[in-house]
C-alpha cells in the first residue's frame, strides 16, 4: 500500500544530515582514499545505517571505522619471508629482499632500517647497492649499513650495470652463508619503459642466484592517486610481495593502500614513521585507521 | 572507464532536452564531473570546493546559456578559472641588486631539492651566471656527498665544510638528533660567494615535514641567518591531499617566495600545483622533469591546466 510504503520510507531515513555525511566524505577524501573508494563505502555505509537504524553521528563513525579496519586489516599475510632458500642439491641460498618504487620515497632509508631490525634479530645480513644512478646512492646505503656493522656490496663506478651488482650481492651472501641481502634498487617513475626494464632485468639476473623472497613496493604515504598506478606497473614488472608505506610520521594519512591492497591484493607489511634507524613498524590496521578517521 | 574530463562533459550534455537551455539540473551535473575530475588530479578537498563553486556561478550565467556550444563553453570556463589560479604568467628569479644572489632550497623528505640546487646551478651558469652550492643537509646520511657529486656533474664548486651525516659521523639515532651546525654552514657559504665573487648561492637543505618543528625551526632560522632573495618550496608532483598542509606549514615556516614542482616527467595528473597556488598565493616558477640536471624548465600555467583536467 502507498500508506505502508511512505511508512517504511519515514521509518528507514537516516537522521544524519547532509553535513554529517560531507564530514565522513571529507575525511575519507582528504585520507587520500580516492573519490570513486570513498564514493562506494558511504553508499554502502548509508544503507548499512538505514537497515540498523542508526541515528548518532558518532554511531555511523563507529560503523565506517569497522568497516574499513575490516577493509585494510583484511586476512592477509602480512610477515616478511626471509628464511634461507634450500636449493635441492644445491648451496643453500640467503633469501633476497628487493626494494622497489619511484623516486625518493625512502627505498634506501627502508633498507637500512631493515637490516637494523634482522641484525638485532641475530641475522647476518649483506646489503647490494643496486642503485648506480643517483648520485651519492651507494655512500648513502653504505652509511647505513656500517652502522650495524653489515658489509654493502657496490661498484666502483657510478653507472655500472645495476643487475650485475644486485647479482654480485646475491652470490657475495651466498658465498659468505649470509641469511639475508638487502638490494637498494634505483628509483624509478613507472611511465619509463626503459627504466621499469632495468628493473625486470635486476629481478632476473638476482634469481639466477635466488630469486627474491620478497619484493617491497615502498609508497610515499603523501601520494596521491598515483600510488595506483605505481602498484599496478611495479607489481607486473617486478612481482611485488608487499607494501612499505613511508613517512606516515607527517600529516599525510596514505590512503592509497586502500585501493592498492584491494585491487592488487599485496598486503601492506611494514610502516615508515620517521628517519631514524628505528622509525621502522609492522602495519597495524587499527591504527591506520584511526590516523584517517582522527 | 577513464574517460577525459571533456568527453564526460560532452556525454553530460548530450543528455539536454532543450539544446542551448542549461537548466540548474544540468549545470549541478556539470560541476559534480568537474568535481569528480578534479578530485582524481589530487586537487586538494577546500580547493575543489571553493573552485567548483566559482565555475558553477560562472556556468549559471549568460555566458554559457547562450553559448553555441554549453559544453565547450563550460570547458573554457575550467580551463581559464585554473590557468588564472596557477597563475596566468610565470616570474623570473628575482636577481639581488648587489650580488650574490641567495636562494634557498626547502621542502619535504625526498622532494627532489638536491637535484635540483644542480639543475639551477647548471642553467644559472649557462646563463653566465657564476653559481656556489652550499651544502647545509647535515641530516639526511650522505646528502653532502651528493650535492658534491652534482656540483661536480653541473661544473660548479660546492661549499661543504662539514661531512654532514655518514658512517663516520656521530649516529643521529643517540640523543642528539641533530647532526652539526647547518645554520653556520648557510651563513659561511653566502660570505664565501661574497669573498670569491660568485653571484649566485643556492642553499641546499634537509627535508623536513610540515609538523617537525624543530626542524622547521632550524629551516626559519637557515632563512633569517642568510636572508634569502628567494626561498623556492621544492613540491612533489605525485603528492595528494597532504599538499595544502605542508604548502602551508612552509608558508609559514620559510615564508616561501615561489614554488618549483618536481618529477613532472611522472603520469601524475599534478593537481597539488592547483592546491599550492590556490592556499599560498606563491607563484609556481619552475618544473623538474626528470634525473638529469638539464631536466628542468620554466613552468606553463596553460599546459598544465590541460594536464590535471586531462585533456
Ligand atoms: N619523515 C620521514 N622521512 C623518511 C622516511 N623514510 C625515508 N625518509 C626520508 O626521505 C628521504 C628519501 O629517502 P631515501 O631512502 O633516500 O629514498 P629513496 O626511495 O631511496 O630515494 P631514491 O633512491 O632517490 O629514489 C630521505 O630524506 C629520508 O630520510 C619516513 O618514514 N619518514
Ligand atoms: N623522475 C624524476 N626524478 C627526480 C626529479 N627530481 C628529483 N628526482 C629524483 O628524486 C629523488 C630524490 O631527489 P633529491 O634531490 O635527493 O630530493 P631531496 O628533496 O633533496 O631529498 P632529501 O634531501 O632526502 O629531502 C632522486 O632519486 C632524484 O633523482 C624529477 O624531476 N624527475
Ligand atoms: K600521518
Ligand atoms: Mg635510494
Ligand atoms: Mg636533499
Amino acid at each position: 500500500s502507498p500508506l505502508g510504503a511512505r511508512l517504511l520510507e519515514v521509518l528507514s531515513r537516516d537522521s544524519l544530515t547532509e553535513d554529517d555525511w560531507d564530514e565522513l566524505e571529507e575525511d575519507l577524501l582528504l585520507a587520500d582514499i580516492g573519490a570513486g573508494p570513498t564514493t562506494e563505502l558511504l553508499d554502502s555505509l548509508r544503507t548499512r545505517v538505514r537497515v540498523l537504524g542508526v541515528r548518532e553521528p558518532s554511531a555511523v563513525r563507529e560503523l565506517l571505522r569497522e568497516e574499513l579496519v575490516a577493509l585494510v586489516g583484511a586476512d592477509m599475510d602480512r610477515s616478511l619471508h626471509l628464511d634461507p632458500v634450500l636449493v635441492e642439491d644445491g648451496p643453500r641460498v640467503p633469501a633476497v629482499l628487493l626494494v622497489v618504487g619511484v623516486n625518493g620515497t625512502g627505498k634506501t632509508t627502508t633498507v637500512g632500517k631493515l637490516a637494523r631490525v634482522l641484525v638485532a634479530e641475530g641475522k647476518s645480513v649483506v646489503l647490494g647497492a643496486a642503485d648506480t644512478f643517483r648520485a651519492a646512492a651507494a655512500d648513502q646505503l653504505t652509511t647505513w649499513g656500517a652502522r650495524v656493522g653489515v658489509e654493502t656490496v657496490r661498484s666502483d663506478k657510478a653507472g655500472a650495470d645495476p643487475a650485475s651488482v644486485a647479482f654480485d650481492a646475491v652470490a657475495r651472501g651466498r658465498d659468505d652463508k649470509a641469511d639475508v641481502v638487502l638490494v637498494d634498487t634505483a628509483g624509478r617513475l613507472q611511465n619509463k619503459a626503459g627504466l621499469m626494464d632495468e628493473l625486470g632485468k635486476i629481478v632476473r639476473v638476482t634469481s639466477k642466484v635466488a630469486a627474491p623472497s620478497e619484493v617491497l613496493l615502498v609508497l610515499d604515504a603523501t601520494t596521491g592517486q598515483n600510488g595506483l598506478t605505481q602498484a599496478r606497473v611495479f607489481a607486473e614488472v617486478a612481482g611485488v610481495t608487499g607494501i612499505a608505506l613511508t613517512k606516515l610520521d607527517g600529516t599525510a594519512k596514505g590512503g592509497i593502500v586502500v585501493q592498492v591492497q584491494r585491487e592488487l591484493g599485496v598486503p601492506v607489511k611494514l610502516v615508515g614513521l620517521g628517519e631514524g634507524p628505528d622509525d621502522l613498524a609492522p602495519f597495524d590496521a587499527a591504527d591506520f585507521v584511526d590516523g584517517i578517521l582522527g | 572507464m577513464f574517460n577525459s574530463l571533456s568527453d564526460r562533459l560532452t556525454q553530460t550534455f548530450k543528455n539536454l532536452r532543450s539544446r542551448g537551455r542549461l537548466s540548474e539540473a544540468d549545470i549541478d551535473s556539470t560541476v559534480r564531473e568537474i568535481r569528480r575530475a578534479l578530485l582524481d588530479a589530487d586537487v586538494a578537498v577546500p580547493v575543489v570546493r571553493e573552485f567548483t563553486g566559482a565555475v558553477r556561478e560562472r556556468a549559471l550565467s549568460e555566458e554559457v546559456s547562450g553559448a553555441l556550444n554549453p559544453a565547450q563553453q563550460v570547458v573554457k570556463i575550467v580551463n581559464d578559472e585554473l590557468v588564472a589560479i596557477l597563475g596566468g604568467q610565470t616570474r623570473p628569479l628575482n636577481l639581488a641588486k648587489t650580488p650574490p644572489t641567495v636562494i634557498m632550497l626547502a621542502g619535504l623528505q625526498g622532494a627532489g631539492k638536491t637535484t635540483l640546487a644542480g639543475k639551477l646551478a647548471l642553467a644559472l651558469k649557462e646563463q653566465g651566471h657564476t653559481p656556489l652550492l652550499v651544502a647545509a643537509d647535515l641530516q639526511r646520511p650522505n646528502a653532502v656527498s651528493q650535492l658534491s657529486v652534482v656540483a661536480e656533474r653541473a661544473g660548479v664548486p660546492v661549499f661543504a665544510p662539514h661531512p654532514g651525516n655518514t658512517s663516520a659521523a656521530d649516529d643521529p639515532a643517540a640523543d642528539a638528533p641533530l647532526i652539526g651546525d647547518p645554520v653556520g654552514v648557510a651563513r659561511d657559504g653566502v660570505a664565501e660567494a661574497r669573498t670569491k665573487l660568485h653571484d649566485v648561492v643556492i642553499v641546499d637543505t634537509a627535508g623536513r615535514l610540515g609538523i617537525d618543528e624543530v626542524l622547521m625551526k632550524q629551516a626559519s632560522d637557515i632563512r633569517d641567518a642568510i636572508m634569502p632573495d628567494e626561498v623556492l618550496f621544492v613540491i612533489d608532483a605525485m603528492i595528494g591531499q597532504d599538499a595544502v598542509n605542508t604548502a602551508r606549514a612552509f608558508a609559514d615556516g620559510v615564508d616561501f617566495t615561489g614554488v618549483v614542482l618536481s618529477k613532472l616527467d611522472g603520469d601524475a595528473r599534478g593537481g597539488a600545483a592547483l592546491s599550492v597556488a590556490k592556499v599560498t598565493g606563491r607563484p609556481i616558477m619552475f618544473a623538474s622533469t626528470g634525473e638529469k640536471l638539464t631536466d628542468f624548465e620554466v613552468f606553463h600555467p596553460d599546459r598544465m591546466a590541460s594536464r590535471i583536467l586531462d585533456m
